[in-house]
């Protein structure tokens, strides 16, 4: 364990101040995930996430509707060709609504992907002249996200309106599903921004990566077309229950088959944990090799 | 309690070098994992911490190496050496942006790291902006940030660009910008790496004075630097740092000279001779025999200061009798002015000048101390025939540095300007007093 003294207080009999000491040395074995750091650290993450926002748009023409813009066409293209043209079927909800509000976590999840894979390495020259918990990088980008998919669920709304789809008590549960989203982005995120400093490789997958990925998650077609056998299997995917949790959440289609969610859950739970160790891991020698 | 600030204990840290394949492709990762249980058991009869691919020491350096000492709470302490030597690779580890290899170290207060001014600027961002971002990374609470914030902008002179995107700012005002966050940074530890060689002289001399304040605030500062003269000043104690060991400590003058006088290359030394004559530099008519600078009662290599008197010293062969040669030096500033060109012909001997005969001639010439500023000098030699005509020329003959060891107040900082410094008498009387 790193033999952290974070902040044990010193009393010193000269200044009466209580002075924080700390011990550097090599780190060996398992190390301390330290969220206690991280809580200190808030101040910077607030500020971090604040510049991806507010760089994001600078000088571009239409700004925040960006935010929309992807999830919004998505939609209409597979309302028409999966839709329409394929027929597939959508559980008796209206197309455009069934892959909207599937797409809106989605987008949110693929963008933090995207975006955090090469966060450590852009900012290459801050990590290697100052300290702070790297784990803030990712963890800002992601966050950063969470505005954009603000905006376009209040587009969401506006079509449940449109369709005249009023939702039940099971709206309360949007909160836990968004939690599970926000945790799915983060574990691979954590996961790819690390790898992605010692192979680079990771950033050249990654389109084709999250291609894959939307086909095997029940954005275009509902997950009642995996036969029941199978559904536990797919429900390692961490993104299964998220999308199915929303649906039935926003839409109140049927409820998800609760083993695949179960094991959905616990997928999400263990992409979190072992990209969070496996980060806090890498993060030691960060310096060195990005 | 102690008072130490900071106790580093056989610090060290292993980097690869060499051909660093940055983009490590499969077949390797497969060929390391195969070889994987032979290297086990090798390194098990082998003491090392390292873990590694190829086993020869040619892949790998160590930058520090074995570094010990203890910082004082309110100490300023420099630390100095050729590039290369593990002083930033020091506050690197200091700061934790890197972890030690073996060693460690042990630090009592909030560290402040400079290792480098705008770190996290972003360009898009207004300069409002981007002080609240550059000052959130080093480590400045919001709150603070507002209270000191026409603090810095003052400092910065950038009050009418504050609103402007950062990337329209000269590189001045960005540098500008850049240090006034950097310098309200309020730690208890400071680490500053090199960073006050920026902007022009005004804005350095800005920057030395608020280092200075800060250092006299009962900061502790550890001070990287390859400036002699701003180490000096706001140093109390040096280290010298070399191939990533501790060369020498102590007293700053101290540690500063012993580095100045060993650090000198080969065309920068106090002596050359050249004692055989057919291959000594020259032509036909003259040929150098040595050229030696030192202080009037010392010896080449001896310490020069502001004050001391010198000596030049150049003997040569003069190959044709009744050529009258002489030798006349031109003196260089460390930025290539010319301090002053002197010579033996202005006065010449009046023996040797009627019949000077062949042979080995030794001209000596003598400067006052109190004359020259402080800084590295270079000697170009000349050895003229008759009234003007140069025979030969020897450019950058030799160096010397003049060390200022002066009594030091923190009134002003860094090098008074000017080619010469010498010491001038003043008189100041009172010519009437007023009446209330």
């Amino acid at each position: 364990m790193i033999k952290g003294i974070l902040a044990r207080q010193i009393f010193n009999s000269h200044q009466d101040e209580s002075v924080p000491v700390f011990m550097i040395r090599p780190s060996k074995g398992l190390i301390a995930l330290d969220l206690r750091e991280l809580w200190q650290y808030r101040e910077l993450l607030y500020i971090l996430i604040w510049r991806d926002i507010k760089v994001r748009y600078k000088q571009t023409a239409i700004g925040a509707a960006w935010a929309v813009i992807q999830p919004f066409f998505a939609m209409v293209v597979f309302s028409l060709f999966f839709g329409q043209l394929a027929k597939i079927p959508s559980e008796g909800l209206p197309y455009p609504i069934f892959a909207y509000s599937a797409l809106l976590p989605w987008h949110f999840f693929a963008k933090a992907l995207t975006e955090a894979s090469t966060s450590l390495v852009a900012n290459e020259r801050v990590i290697t002249k100052v300290y702070f918990p790297r784990l803030l990088v990712p963890t800002a980008v992601v966050l950063a996200g969470l505005l954009d998919f603000g905006i376009a669920f209040l587009i969401l709304i506006g079509m449940m309106f449109f369709y005249g789809i009023m939702p039940s008590w099971p709206v309360l549960t949007i909160p836990f599903f968004l939690l599970l989203a926000l945790m799915t982005a983060l574990g691979v995120s954590f996961w790819l921004s690390a790898l992605d400093v010692e192979y680079r490789d990771v950033r050249y997958t990654l389109p084709f990566l999250t291609q894959l990925w939307l086909f095997a998650t029940p954005v275009v077609y509902p997950s009642t077309i995996v036969p029941q056998a199978w559904r536990a299997l797919y429900g390692l995917n961490p993104m299964v229950g998220v999308i199915e949790g929303f649906r039935w959440a926003l839409l109140g289609s049927a409820p998800p088959y609760s083993i695949m969610l179960a094991v959905s859950g616990v997928a999400v739970a263990l992409v979190f944990m072992s990209g969070l160790i496996y980060f806090r891991r890498m993060e030691r020698t960060l310096a060195d090799r990005i | 309690m102690s008072d130490i600030a900071i106790r580093v204990e056989n610090l060290s840290k292993l980097y690869r070098i060499g051909p660093r394949e940055r983009y490590r492709a499969l077949r390797n990762i497969l060929t390391d994992t195969m070889y994987a249980p032979f290297r086990r058991i090798r390194s098990t009869f082998q003491r090392s911490n390292v873990q590694t691919g190829e086993r020869s020491n040619d892949n790998y350096i160590w930058a520090l190496r074995d570094v010990s000492f203890e910082v004082q709470r309110g100490e300023v302490v420099g630390i100095i050496g050729r590039n290369g030597a593990g002083k930033t690779t020091l506050l690197k580890i200091l700061s934790r942006i890197t972890e030690p290899t073996e060693g460690y170290a042990e630090i009592h207060g909030r560290v402040g790291s400079l290792l480098e001014v705008g770190t996290g600027f972003h360009p898009e961002l207004t300069g409002r902006e981007n002080i609240y971002l550059n000052g959130a990374i080093l480590g400045m609470r919001k709150a603070e940030i507002d209270k000191k914030f026409d603090e810095i902008v003052a400092f910065a002179e950038i009050e009418k660009f504050l609103d402007t995107p950062v990337k329209r700012y000269s590189s001045g005002m960005y540098v500008r910008l850049a240090f006034a966050v950097a310098a309200h940074l309020d730690p208890e530890i400071l680490l500053v790496d090199e960073v006050l060689a920026v902007g022009d002289a005004a804005f350095q001399k800005k920057c030395l004075g608020k280092m200075g304040e800060v250092a006299a605030c009962g900061r502790t500062v550890l001070f990287v630097s390859h400036n002699m003269v701003a180490v000096q000043t706001l140093c109390g104690r040096a280290y010298w740092l070399d191939a990533g060991r501790v060369n020498a400590c102590g007293p700053v003058n101290e540690v500063v000279t012993r580095y100045l006088r060993s650090g000198l290359a080969e065309d920068n030394a106090s002596e050359r001779v050249w004692p055989d004559m057919a291959t000594a530099p020259g032509n036909e008519t003259v040929r150098l025999r040595r050229v030696a600078v030192m202080p009037e009662d010392g010896k080449p290599g001896d310490v020069i200061t502001m004050q001391t008197p010198l000596r030049i010293e150049v003997e040569y062969w003069n190959l044709l009798p009744a050529v009258h040669l002489h030798a006349t030096l031109h003196v260089y500033n460390d930025q290539g002015i010319i301090a002053f060109t002197t010579g033996a012909g202005v006065e010449p001997d009046p023996v040797l000048h009627v019949q000077p005969p062949a042979g080995l001639f030794r001209s000596v010439c003598h400067i006052p101390g109190n004359l020259l500023n402080s800084g590295f000098h270079r000697v170009t030699l000349l050895l003229v025939r008759g009234k003007r005509e140069a025979t030969y020329r020897l450019n950058d003959a030799i160096g010397f540095e003049v060390i200022d060891n002066r009594e030091r107040k923190f009134a002003w900082y860094g090098r008074e300007p000017g080619v010469l410094q010498p010491a001038l008498r003043w008189d100041t009387e009172l010519i009437q007093a007023h009446q209330n």
